[in-house]
């Protein structure tokens, strides 16, 4: 990049209040979905994050991840972070080739961002996610490739007063889910787990430890996604939000939790009662 | 064939600058100050749409008085430059200077090339994170940068405002201490007669050193109405 003197007409032309219009009208080799094509199998070569979960609570969202990426059968990093911040009052965690997941997670936090600094105001809940979908549509080349990425997007919808959560799939289709979610190659196993524990109207620390009991059951049957380290005090990243914002749990908030679950699986090793 | 009437350089220069001054002595003022918690920002502006403050970035603020086309145009600008360089280097390597530096340059280029210059006056203020890396600076109408400590004040009454914030102004002042300094002076001296300016006058934002990332907070009028009350 050319270091600019002064402002050039595009920065003062008018236009919209999307930084990724911007940033492809001017600079468009800068977007993370480019669209020159990616060799053939480059998905193989490239770390892939794995099971993110969602789930409505009372008064928000609980989304939590787990911090594996595989490459084939290589355990790529052990520690990986795929649930973010995306604003102030909504979360993303992105499943799929990390490399192009985190650069966009990047992206879509700048264009909220830059939304709210240009407008003076917030987009909507339903802004934020359809701004997310025509981003994903712009990947569709990439995912083709082998180089998808599949987010789940939850958040606090301030004009209803409750959490929400979209789905979406390669293609940038968007789909509102009512209680619960999963993606990524645990997400079945963590799905399954999610019908028999979720419970309608439960209170953030309940829906904690039901998205860290899902995790479990993924890592449990997908290789793919790893467990609770207790031995390198890893954990899942765990988001909430609700009226007052978005909260990232520290490693104090989720020890004891993470420790409570695996003190019970050590007897009933498949959770529930046994 | 008409011969058209020569018109000294400095003649053109001087009848710019009047011009721009007069339209920005015609607004209201806006105080940009220090105080103990990071930078205060007080404009007087009724509207809660149209905004004389804004953010730039995490740590960046921006103020201006004069037209507000021109003025908005500029703080749009200042946004897009501030998150592409952000998002193409780092969060870290957006500053105030480099920003105070491209509106320098744009004003000048428009000042010296174009007909009719930009009747705006404009502060970019950098919160660090001990008072002393704080930067205030202001941009003139003609590209002119000064670099500020503690305060700057312009607008239609900046001179007598300056020389109340000359006496009033130290460091240190609270939160408080600081808007009702600048709003007393506001109030002095924005009209012929003293007048009394309360919360929904008054458009006011700080720059929060405490915050973690973006530090920039408009006070709400509630807030407001309790710091003005004291």
């Amino acid at each position: 990049m050319t270091p600019t003197h002064g402002l050039p007409g595009p920065y003062r032309a008018t236009g919209s209040a999307s930084f990724v219009d911007f940033l492809a009208a001017l600079h468009p080799e800068r977007l993370p979905v480019a669209g020159e094509p990616a060799m053939q199998g480059a998905g193989a070569l490239a770390p892939h994050g794995t099971t993110i979960v969602a789930l409505r609570t009372d008064g928000g969202v609980v989304m939590a991840g787990d911090r594996r990426a595989t490459m084939g059968n290589i355990i790529a990093q052990n520690d990986i972070e795929k649930v973010f911040a995306a604003d102030e009052f909504s979360v993303i965690g992105i499943a799929g080739t990390a490399g192009l997941a985190v650069e966009l997670v990047r992206l879509f936090q700048v264009e909220l961002e830059h939304y709210e600094k240009i407008e003076g105001l917030p987009l909507s809940l339903d802004g934020k996610a359809n701004r997310l979908a025509t981003m994903l549509r712009g990947n569709l080349g990439m995912a083709m490739q082998g180089l998808a990425v599949v987010p789940l997007f939850g958040g606090y919808d301030e004009a209803r007063g409750i959490g929400r959560i979209f789905s979406y799939d390669v293609t940038g289709g968007r789909y509102e889910e009512h209680d619960f979610y999963a993606v990524g190659s645990g997400s079945s196993f963590a799905r399954g787990s999610l019908k028999k524990l979720f419970r309608r109207g439960a209170s953030t620390d309940e829906a904690i430890a039901t998205a860290l009991e899902a995790l479990y059951d993924a890592a449990d049957d997908d290789s793919a996604t790893g467990g609770p380290d207790m031995a390198r005090g890893i954990y899942p990243v765990v988001a909430t939000v609700d009226a007052s914002g978005v909260h990232l749990l520290d490693d104090d908030e989720l020890a004891p939790r993470v420790r409570h679950m695996v003190d019970a699986r050590m007897t009933s090793p498949d959770g529930g009662t046994s | 064939m008409s011969v058209p009437f020569y018109v000294s350089p400095e003649q053109i220069m001087r009848d710019k600058a009047d011009f721009a001054r007069k339209g920005i002595a015609r607004g209201r003022s806006v105080v940009v100050m220090q105080y103990d918690g990071g930078i205060v920002f007080v404009a007087e502006n009724p509207s809660r749409a149209l905004h004389k403050i804004s953010e730039l970035y995490d740590r960046i603020g921006f103020a201006a008085v004069g037209k507000y086309n021109e003025f908005e145009s500029l703080r749009v600008a200042g946004v897009r430059l501030a998150d592409m360089r952000g998002y193409s280097y780092d969060r870290s390597d957006v500053t105030g200077r480099s920003l105070a530096n491209a509106y320098a340059q744009t004003l000048g280029t428009i000042f010296t090339e174009t007909a009719k210059p930009f009747e705006v006056e404009i502060v970019v203020a950098e919160v660090g994170m001990q008072a002393d890396d704080d930067q205030l600076y202001r941009l003139m109408f003609d590209g002119s940068v000064a670099d500020e400590r503690g305060y700057v004040a312009m607008g239609g009454s900046a001179e007598p405002i300056s020389a109340g914030l000359l006496e009033g102004w130290h460091e240190g002042l609270t939160l408080a201490e600081a808007v009702g300094l600048a709003v007393s002076l506001m109030g002095r001296h924005g009209d012929e007669k003293a007048r009394e300016l309360t919360a929904t006058q008054l458009e006011v934002a700080v720059l929060d050193r405490s915050r973690p990332r973006r530090t920039f907070q408009r006070l709400s009028n509630g807030r407001l109405a309790d710091l003005l009350a004291g």
